[in-house]
């Protein structure tokens, strides 16, 4: 029982994973950059959230969307401010971009009085509360995170197998220029692809702010879903989800069994040990360059 | 405007390209030996601190800079280096054995992360690197018998074959002895034939394979060479600090690093000692800045890291040679005097280059 209960909890901390990862490999799969900042993004989701419910006082469901809707204005914003004048540069040069836009994001939220340095709970109507299956004992809060995990993944899988906007994605992540050719609007789907991702680590943060709470540093969370996105190889939906899951299993079951301090380097092993073995991930495509 | 006319061989490899070269470095040489006597204590040991980013700097420059690949964990072998300096000098092993010491352990642990880096490339060996990164750091934490765990450990004075190193002069000097003779070697190396396979697996690795560049030999090397610098900064900051603890080497700390480099120009290794210049003044002059600006913003916490991100932000969007370039642009500009044009430095468009190509 003790191990189902394990791994549950790590299941549920997985999709939060997952979750992030899935934005890095969005972002990834769409410009070929690497986003550093998307922790902070969950981060500033978790405190748009914060701020629709406690200081607009918004009903819960407005409050989560317009938290969403806020966050996806931004990643837009942020692609077409800051990202998109470097696009064609150095994948290296983003990199540090993204770290900057991190450090930026961090710094601002510590600033404002008052709120910055503390840590906060976001009021869901679902806080605290247990179910009880047996002798399995369900906290709502990470069953809300794994049905929201599933919900999100149905909703993405279908956006990209049936809408146009979708295809139009997959077209221009396999081939920028021949997609560009086929006249789809490459830089303004670059721009969406930010939105979304930004939309998905709003999400992430909204589920993890009532697990864990609200603070600035709250975005280093991020640092652990790369382990999460190589596991699962770094071009593949799917494969973010999966890694995600696998690094929050072998967390949580680390944490219980093994020593201490392996639970907090348990996915940096993980992820060596994958790249040892199998660097392209679980999913990732086999790549090969031709000169 | 100089103009340089080579009627030698030897003159495209002589590290002076020409007077003014030796007359300026010499300067600076004499500068930095005569410090002691011209700045108070405070000053001098941020310059001792600066040499010794400058150090760590020059090593990431080497595999970032002019390998192309890059290292998210830096950190570790800084901290590597600090504590095996640490726990040999506790021990009595006299500096330079200590030194020499732990320069060959950050080597061999960076051979080890290469290894990775034979397999993998770009963002997969920067994730390599920052996993080693947290893995390191908790060793340093939980390893207590021999690194004192989260408590720290303290570093006692160093001593040179029984020259007692205790002054903060003294140590300045050691640390400048170091850094000259690493900018030396570096510069060295970087004209010899191993420094050309650098950076041509830099440009282009295919193009350096079918030249004969074995990728796998010289990947290894630029770690090794790159980790042993930074453990030899390591060893000298765990000397400056007296205390170490395993939070002083843990990712910020590494992400300072590259932010080192990349703000003094990545590919040039002028840029190591500009970008350790602003490491270490930026918090002084943000500082000096809290004064003028309303109490809301001057005493908020984040303001720092405000600053850091957004100074990066803008190198990387409108001047991605760092400091050195800007500083390369001032130069033309009055040596070429008034006839600098605004495109001389433009940046090349290229298209994305994918690395899913098939």
């Amino acid at each position: 029982m003790q191990f189902l209960q394990l791994v549950i909890s790590g299941i549920s901390q997985g999709c939060i994973y997952g979750l992030i990862a899935l934005g890095f490999v969005l972002i990834y799969k769409a410009t070929e950059t690497v986003s550093f900042a998307q922790g902070e993004l969950m981060m500033l989701g978790a405190f748009c959230g914060l701020a629709t419910m406690t200081l607009m006082g918004f009903p819960f469901w407005l409050a989560v969307l317009s938290a969403i809707a806020a966050m996806a204005v931004f990643g837009v914003v942020l692609e077409r401010l800051v990202i998109r004048p470097i696009l064609g540069q150095p994948a290296f040069s983003i990199v540090m971009l993204t770290i900057g836009i991190g450090y930026v994001a961090r710094g601002l939220i510590t600033m404002i009085p008052g709120i910055g340095t503390e840590t906060h709970t976001l009021p869901v109507p679902y806080k605290d509360q247990i179910w009880k299956l047996g002798t399995l004992v369900l906290n709502v809060e990470q069953m809300a995170v794994i049905g929201t995990t599933a919900v999100l993944c149905a909703l993405l899988f279908a956006m990209f197998r049936y809408s146009k906007l979708g295809i139009a994605m997959q077209a221009s992540s396999q081939n920028q220029l021949a997609a560009y050719y086929m006249g789809i609007p490459v830089k303004r789907l670059n721009g969406l692809v930010w939105g979304l991702a930004a939309a998905v680590a709003a999400v992430a943060g909204l589920l993890l702010a009532p697990i864990t709470f609200v603070h600035a540093n709250m975005g280093f969370i991020g640092l652990k879903a790369f382990p999460a996105a190589v596991v699962g190889g770094f071009g593949s939906l799917p494969g973010a989800i999966v890694g995600g899951l696998i690094i929050g299993i072998v967390e949580s079951l680390s944490g219980f069994y093994l020593p201490d301090g392996f639970k907090d380097t348990a996915a940096y092993i993980v992820v060596l040990v994958m790249l040892m073995v199998k660097p392209n991930g679980l999913f990732g495509e086999k790549l090969r360059k031709k000169v | 405007m100089r103009f340089i006319f080579k009627t030698d061989y030897g003159q495209d490899l002589n590290l002076a390209k020409h007077t003014g070269h030796l007359f300026w470095y010499g300067a600076l040489l004499l500068l930095l030996v005569a410090a002691p006597w011209l700045f108070a204590e405070y000053w001098l040991a941020q310059l001792t601190f600066i040499l010794i980013y400058s150090i760590v700097g020059l090593g990431l420059m080497l595999l970032a800079g002019f390998t192309g690949q890059f290292s998210i964990g830096h950190a570790a072998f800084l901290g590597v280096g600090a504590y095996t300096q640490a726990v040999f000098t506790n021990m009595g092993v006299p500096f330079p054995i200590a030194l020499l010491l732990a320069g060959l352990l950050s080597a061999a642990v960076g051979v080890v992360v290469g290894l990775p880096a034979l397999r993998v490339k770009g963002i997969y060996l920067g994730i390599a690197t920052l996993s080693f990164g947290f893995i390191v750091e908790e060793v340093l934490a939980r390893w207590e018998s021999v690194t004192g765990g989260n408590a720290g450990i303290h570093v006692k004075h160093p001593n040179i074959f029984g020259w007692k190193v205790d002054s903060g002069e003294e140590f300045y000097f050691v640390c400048l002895a170091v850094a000259v003779l690493a900018t030396l070697g570096i510069l060295n190396l970087l004209r010899s034939p191993t420094g050309r396979a650098f950076v041509a697996i830099r440009d282009s690795e295919i193009s350096a394979q079918s030249m004969g560049i074995h990728l796998a030999r010289y990947k290894t090397l630029s770690f090794a060479l790159s980790a042993a610098l930074a453990g030899l900064g390591g060893a000298l900051y765990a000397h400056k600090l007296q205390f170490i603890s395993p939070d002083q080497f843990n990712i910020l700390q590494s992400i300072d690093l590259l932010l080192m480099v990349v703000i003094g120009g990545l590919g040039s290794v002028h840029g190591a000692f500009l970008g350790a210049i602003f490491l270490i003044s930026a918090p002084q002059l943000i500082n000096l800045g809290k004064g003028f600006l309303p109490d809301a913003i001057g005493q908020a916490p984040g303001l720092q890291a405000v600053v850091y991100g957004a100074v990066l932000i803008s190198f990387v969007l409108f001047e991605p040679l760092g400091l050195y370039g800007r500083w390369l642009k001032v130069r033309t500009w009055f040596q070429l005097f008034p006839f600098y044009r605004k495109g001389l430095f433009k940046r090349q468009k290229s298209f994305q280059k994918s690395d899913r190509l098939k």
